[in-house]
C-alpha cells in the first residue's frame, strides 16, 4: 500500500515543529493534539503552503518537496483537496461556481469524481443557486468540501472542519464525511482537537504535541492501550468497532450487527444491511464474567475474549484491556478482580450492557 | 454660461486621453505594488509607503520641478529618450503617474488588505496558478478598490494643475488641459468661459465623489 512520508523541521518565533510522518494512505488518519500543538501548521506544510526549510514531502512514488534537491510544489500541483477551518468560499460566485470552480481546472481525463455523485452524497442539491451569504455555517462547510472532492484529489487534508460550528451544525457534516470516504476511496488527513470527532471517523491517529508526533497507530488500539490513553482525557474511555449490519429485527426493535464472527443487538438502526456502523462501547459497561453463564442473564451482548493487560485506574477500580479479535476495555473494581483472580492471558466472558452507536458519541 | 471654444474642446480632449492612460498606467504598475504592501513584511515598506503619499502633502509645483528636470534633455530621462521630454504629452503623462499614484495605489492597497491571504490560498487549493488565482478570485472581490482607485485616479489627474504647468507648458492640442485653460481665460478677462469650464469641472468632480461613496456603500459584488 502507498504511504504518505514527510519529515518538517520548522521554527517559528514562539513554536517548534518537528514532525516525521509515516501513514499508509487509505482510510481517515487524525492529527490529534490540544491547540497549539501544530497541527495546523502540519498540514499547511504538508499542502506546500508553509516551507520547512530542510522539509522532505513523498506521496507514494511522487515527490512533492525535497529541500536538498530545492525541489517544492506549489498548492496548485499538488493532487491535494484542503478543506479550510472556515469554509473560504468565494463570496462573489453562487453555490454551483464555487463547487465548480476546480472541477473546471482538472483535464478531462483526469476527473474521477462527478459533480452530481458529490452533490449527491453531501446533500447540497438545493442548494446549487444560493448566494454564499445565504447558507449557514453548516451548508457552507459542505459546499467547501464538496469544491476540493470535485479536483478529484489524490489526498484529502480537513483543517477542523467541523471547528467553527456548533453541535446541531456538526451533525450536519460529519455523517457526510465518514460517507464520502466510503463511497470515494480518497484517503484522507483530518485535523483535529475534538475526541469526539476522531471516535467518530478515524481509522487511525497520529498523537501530536508541542510540534512533535509522540505516537501513531491504529485508533481502537490508540484509544485501548494504556500507553496512550491518557492523551485522550476529557472523554469517557471506551473501545471502537466497525460493524457490518447483519439483520434487522422488527418486532424486538433489534439490529445485528457483526463483526469478527461476533454478533451484537443494538436497537434497531435505520442502516441497510452490509453497511458498516461505527459503535463505541464504554470500559463502565462491559463486565466480566468467568465461563459461560448457567444463570439466565438479560444481557444480549455476550462476548469470548482474552484478558492482555490488567491496570490500576485508581485505588478501587481497574480496567481490563481485553482482545475479542479487536481490542475493548472493561472496568471493574478492584475486589471483582481480585475475588475473579483474573489474570493476562485468561478467557473470560464479556457481556456488554450498552452499546453506543456513531450519532450518539457527540454528546 | 459661454459655449466651450474649439480650443477648450481639445483640452478637454487631451484632459481625457491624460487621465485614461495615466490610469491605465498606474494599474498596471500599482496592481503588483499595492498587492506587495499590503502582504510584504519588509522592514523597507514604510518607506516605500510614505513615497508612495508624498504627492499628496508635496506642493505639485515641488513635484514638478523635479519631474521638468529628469525630463529635461540633461536629466536622466530624457537622457534615456535621447531627447526632452519636457512640455510634451509623453512628459506630461510620466509627470501625472508620479502626482496621482497614491490616488490609485492607496485604495488597492487597502482593498487587498481587507481581502487577505485566505481566498487566494482556496484558489490555489482548486488548482488556480497565481495568476488565475487572481484574476478569478482576487481581483473580483477587490472590485470595490479598483472602482475607487480608477475613479479617484481619473479625476485627480483631470484636476491636476501645478505640476501640469511646470512640466507641460500649455501648448495647444498637446499638454493644454482643462484645468490650465481656465487660468488662461482668467488672465485675460475672459470669465464667462472660465465660468463654463470651472462648472463642468465641479460638476464632473462631485457627481465622481458622489459615485465613489454610492458604490462604497452599496455595491455588491456579484460576478457570476
Amino acid at each position: 500500500m502507498s504511504r504518505l512520508l514527510a519529515r518538517f523541521d520548522v521554527r517559528f518565533p514562539s513554536f517548534h515543529l518537528d514532525v516525521e510522518l509515516d501513514v499508509p494512505m487509505s482510510g481517515i488518519t487524525a492529527i490529534f493534539g490540544p491547540s497549539g500543538s501544530g497541527k495546523t501548521t502540519l498540514l499547511r506544510c504538508l499542502a506546500g503552503l508553509e516551507r520547512a526549510p530542510q522539509g522532505f514531502m513523498q506521496f507514494g512514488e511522487e515527490v512533492w518537496q525535497d529541500e536538498s534537491r530545492r525541489r517544492c510544489l506549489p498548492l496548485y500541483a499538488r493532487p491535494i483537496g484542503y478543506v479550510f477551518q472556515e469554509p473560504r468560499l468565494f463570496p462573489h460566485y453562487d453555490v454551483r461556481s464555487n463547487l465548480l470552480y476546480g472541477y473546471k481546472r482538472i483535464p478531462l481525463d483526469a476527473r474521477r469524481v462527478a459533480p452530481e455523485q458529490v452533490i449527491e452524497i453531501l446533500g447540497i442539491g438545493h442548494l446549487l443557486d444560493r448566494r454564499i451569504h445565504k447558507l449557514s455555517g453548516g451548508e457552507q462547510q459542505r459546499v467547501a468540501i464538496g469544491r476540493a472532492l470535485l479536483t478529484s484529489p489524490k489526498l484529502l487534508l480537513l483543517d477542523e472542519p467541523l471547528a467553527s460550528l456548533d453541535l446541531q451544525r456538526k451533525q450536519e457534516v460529519l455523517p457526510y464525511i465518514r460517507q464520502l470516504h466510503e463511497q470515494l476511496h480518497i484517503p484522507v488527513l483530518y485535523v483535529s482537537h475534538a475526541i469526539a470527532e476522531i471516535l467518530q471517523l478515524a481509522d487511525r491517529v497520529a498523537l501530536l504535541k508541542d510540534g512533535k508526533v509522540t505516537a501513531a497507530g491504529a485508533l481502537n488500539e490508540m484509544i485501548t492501550s494504556m500507553k496512550f490513553r491518557g492523551q485522550f482525557t476529557g472523554h469517557r474511555i471506551g473501545a471502537i468497532l466497525d460493524a457490518r449490519v447483519a439483520a434487522h429485527d422488527a418486532e424486538y426493535g433489534l439490529t445485528q450487527l457483526e463483526f469478527n464472527g461476533h454478533s451484537l443487538f443494538v436497537p434497531l438502526q435505520s442502516v441497510a444491511v452490509g453497511n458498516l456502523v461505527r459503535v463505541h462501547i464504554l470500559s463502565n459497561d462491559v463486565s466480566l464474567v468467568l465461563g459461560k453463564t448457567i444463570v439466565p442473564t438479560s444481557v444480549l451482548n455476550i462476548l469470548e475474549a482474552t484478558i492482555v493487560e490488567i491496570q490500576e485506574t485508581n485505588q478501587s477500580s481497574v480496567d481490563v484491556l481485553l482482545d475479542i479479535g479487536a481490542p475493548l476495555v472493561a472496568g471493574i473494581t478492584r475486589k471483582s478482580l481480585m475475588s475473579l483472580g483474573l489474570k493476562p492471558g485468561q478467557r473470560v466472558f464479556a457481556h456488554i450492557k450498552a452499546v453506543a452507536l456513531n450519532e450518539e458519541l457527540m454528546e | 454660461m459661454g459655449a466651450l471654444t474649439e480650443l477648450d474642446l481639445s483640452a478637454l480632449w487631451v484632459s481625457m486621453r491624460l487621465a485614461t492612460m495615466t490610469v491605465i498606467i498606474l494599474l498596471l504598475v500599482g496592481t503588483p505594488l499595492a498587492w506587495w504592501l499590503a502582504h510584504t513584511k519588509s522592514r523597507f515598506r514604510p518607506i516605500i509607503e510614505a513615497m508612495v503619499a508624498l504627492p499628496i502633502v508635496l506642493p505639485p509645483t515641488v513635484l514638478g520641478f523635479y519631474i521638468l528636470v529628469a525630463l529635461g534633455p540633461y536629466g536622466p530621462l530624457g537622457h534615456l529618450a535621447h531627447l526632452s521630454l519636457a512640455f510634451t504629452f509623453t512628459g506630461l503623462v510620466i509627470a501625472s503617474v508620479f502626482y496621482s499614484m497614491p490616488f490609485v495605489i492607496q485604495p488597492l492597497q487597502s482593498a487587498f488588505e481587507a481581502v487577505g491571504k485566505a481566498p487566494l490560498e482556496a484558489a490555489w487549493s482548486l488548482r488556480a496558478s497565481q495568476w488565475d488565482a487572481f484574476l478569478t478570485v482576487i481581483s473580483p472581490i477587490a472590485l470595490r478598490g479598483y472602482i475607487s482607485a480608477i475613479v479617484l485616479g481619473f479625476a485627480h489627474t483631470m484636476g491636476e494643475f501645478g505640476v501640469v504647468l511646470m512640466v507641460g507648458g500649455s501648448i495647444p492640442g498637446q499638454t493644454r488641459v482643462l484645468s490650465t485653460t481656465i487660468f488662461e481665460h482668467v488672465e485675460v478677462m475672459e470669465y464667462a468661459q472660465a465660468h463654463a469650464i470651472s462648472a463642468f469641472m465641479l460638476t464632473f468632480s462631485f457627481l465622481v465623489l458622489l459615485a465613489v461613496y454610492m458604490t462604497n456603500r452599496r455595491f455588491p459584488i456579484h460576478v457570476s
